[in-house]
């Protein structure tokens, strides 16, 4: 469990707080986000690297952190393994001498065994008195999370360890990770901003943009959810609108929406938004009508009339953009095309009924 | 050419080296990982004696050892004996006036070190110490060497503070640079050359020693003031 709430500074020293609440379980959870989300500040902060400035983290019911309580167990004392992105091998030290490194003292014989067995399990057994600088960048990714596991830490921090390792290399790695914690069976945290490892690896991701959890759940559902432009984009909704909540009319069931750049409001269901909320509205190119007279006596609510800018044939498919001060893009039928003599400048009438305008938040 | 002179140098930069390696190993990893904000104050310290007159040192160091000066007092309560004048002196000015040439190196090489790495021995259960002795110090070893070399090297070489805070005692305060500053002054020209080959030798191997050392380490940051 942990809730960590952190001013966090960015490159470009643009500040925004990462506040995050979160209960991990066995197996591998994903971070997912663009670079600079504050990923790896959670993790940071889950290790002891880093202090938040509020908040508790808890482990197993031991406590770790708490601003409330001024307790804040040195990284050290976390019994934490995290593998960073740089992956961090010391290369003074042999792959040994890095695996034996998080486990001082003990009998050696028992020592000496757990080292055997976890370079086994990680295929490094033969590099045993290589140097760091002498293996290849996949056989040190092993050898790194070797070092961390031996330890057998509560929770596992992996920070993007295998951006820049092909898909072949990076799915052997990934299957002797999951054949280890079916043994262990700890919670993996895997930090990542690329789509395919999720897809790749997920059991469960949390979606994370500028220091907030957006979304939360099975790679599919936290990747189709239309919560963010460019995912809406990715889920096939070609048009992605701004605009301002003008009115809500609840026992309609409905609000109105004035579109940023075009002097007309349409009807969209109603959502979690107030009147003066900056939001989203998108809509699939075919659940739009396109119509060359005003429309009348219909029963979808929104009508808004434009010009063509121009058509483009795509197979069966004609993408037409039309220009209502925002552009739509809307999809026709090559013979709808035809029976309306569409052309560009020519003046149109769009009709979107209103569930097909979708709601997104922010 | 003076031996007994030569030895004493020798000796004096020994001591010296040693010294300053146990006082500035801690200093250094202060300097290197403190965040503390008036930290540039004791940096700007610790180069003083890069830019300050040797005579200068050498005078406030004098006037600190003498009977009425605050460490002349407290060692003659102590040991029952001045501090101007003797070994002891010359040593602790010696430290002082070579205290960069050690700390400098020392520090330039723990800000190499990797933080990710410190980082990393830390989420694997290494307290600081532990992390000290097993990454950070192997990891500067050409830095460490650099630090040693440096203070001998410049100890050896030290006239000003010499002059004032040991005189001119044979055997006891009279090292090579005021022997060949001697020989020069009684005009013994010969003898004075013989000596200061000696000393350009002795500087030029130890150079090349550290410069090797950094090349072969694959970095050369050590020497910025030297280099500049």
């Amino acid at each position: 469990m942990a809730r960590v709430r952190k001013v966090h500074r960015g490159n470009g020293g643009l500040g925004f707080l990462l506040n995050v609440e979160m209960e991990v379980h066995p197996g591998i959870t994903i971070l997912f986000g663009p670079s600079g989300a504050g990923k790896s500040t959670l993790l940071d902060c889950l290790a002891g690297l880093t202090e938040p400035n509020d908040g508790r983290i808890e482990i197993d019911g031991e406590t770790l952190f708490d601003s409330k309580k001024k307790l804040n167990q040195p990284p050290q004392h976390r019994r934490m393994a995290y593998v960073f992105q740089s992956l961090a091998l010391f290369p003074h030290l042999t792959v040994i001498g890095n695996v034996a490194y998080g486990l001082p003292g003990g009998a050696e014989p028992e020592r000496q065994a757990r080292i055997a067995e976890i370079l086994q399990m990680f295929r490094v057994e033969k590099l045993r008195e290589r140097k760091p600088g002498e293996i290849s960048g996949g056989e040190q990714q092993r050898v790194a999370l070797a070092r961390s596991l031996v330890t057998r830490p509560r929770v596992l921090l992996l920070d993007e360890p295998l951006s820049g390792l092909d898909a072949e290399l990076k799915t052997s790695i990934i299957d002797d990770l999951r054949a280890w914690n079916k043994a262990h069976k700890i919670p993996i945290l895997y930090v990542t901003h690329s789509r395919e490892e999720v897809d790749a690896l997920g059991e469960r991701v949390i979606a994370m943009e500028r220091g907030r959890m957006v979304s939360q759940g099975a790679p599919r559902e936290v990747l189709d959810a239309p919560r963010r432009r460019r995912l809406a984009q990715a889920a096939g909704f070609e048009n992605l609108l701004s605009g301002t909540v003008m009115d809500l009319r609840e026992p309609d069931g409905v609000m109105r929406v004035r579109l940023d750049g075009a002097a007309c409001e349409i009807e969209v269901p109603l959502g979690h938004a107030a009147p003066g909320d900056q939001v989203r509205v998108a809509i699939r190119a075919g659940d739009i009508l396109l119509a060359i007279e005003p429309p009348r006596a219909l029963s979808a609510r929104n009508v808004l009339v434009g010009k063509i800018q121009s058509l483009e044939r795509r197979g069966s498919l004609v993408v037409a953009r039309i220009d209502c001060g925002v552009v739509f893009t809307v999809h026709v039928t090559p013979g709808a095309e035809r029976a309306l003599e569409l052309a560009a400048e020519k003046k149109v009438w769009l009709v979107l009924k209103t569930h097909s305008c979708h709601f997104v938040e922010g | 050419m003076n031996i007994e002179a030569l030895l004493l140098s020798v000796r004096l930069a020994v001591c010296t080296a040693t010294i300053l390696f146990m006082l500035g190993v801690p200093l250094a990893y202060w300097l290197a990982y403190s965040r503390w904000r008036w930290k540039f104050l004791l940096e700007a310290v610790v180069a003083l004696p890069l830019v300050l007159p040797p005579t200068v040192l050498g005078f406030y160091m004098l006037l600190a050892m003498g009977p009425r000066g605050a460490l002349g007092k407290m060692w003659q309560a102590t040991f029952g004996q001045g501090l101007a004048f003797t070994f002891a002196g010359l040593v602790i000015a010696s430290v002082l006036y070579s205290l960069p040439f050690a700390v400098q190196p020392l520090v330039a090489a723990f800000e190499t070190v990797d933080r990710k790495l410190l980082d990393a021995s830390a989420v694997l259960g290494s307290n600081r110490l532990r992390t000290f002795r097993r990454v950070i110090l192997p990891l500067s070893i050409p830095g460490i060497i650099t630090a040693l070399v440096l203070s001998f090297a410049h100890t050896l070489g030290e006239f000003g503070v010499v002059l004032m805070v040991g005189g001119n005692l044979a055997g006891v305060t009279r090292t090579v640079s005021i022997d060949i500053y001697d020989r020069v002054q009684s005009l013994d020209y010969g003898s004075a050359n013989h000596t200061a080959l000696l000393l350009l030798v002795i500087s030029f191997a130890v150079l090349s020693a550290v410069y090797g050392i950094n090349r072969r380490a694959g970095r050369n940051m050590w020497l910025p003031w030297i280099a500049k």
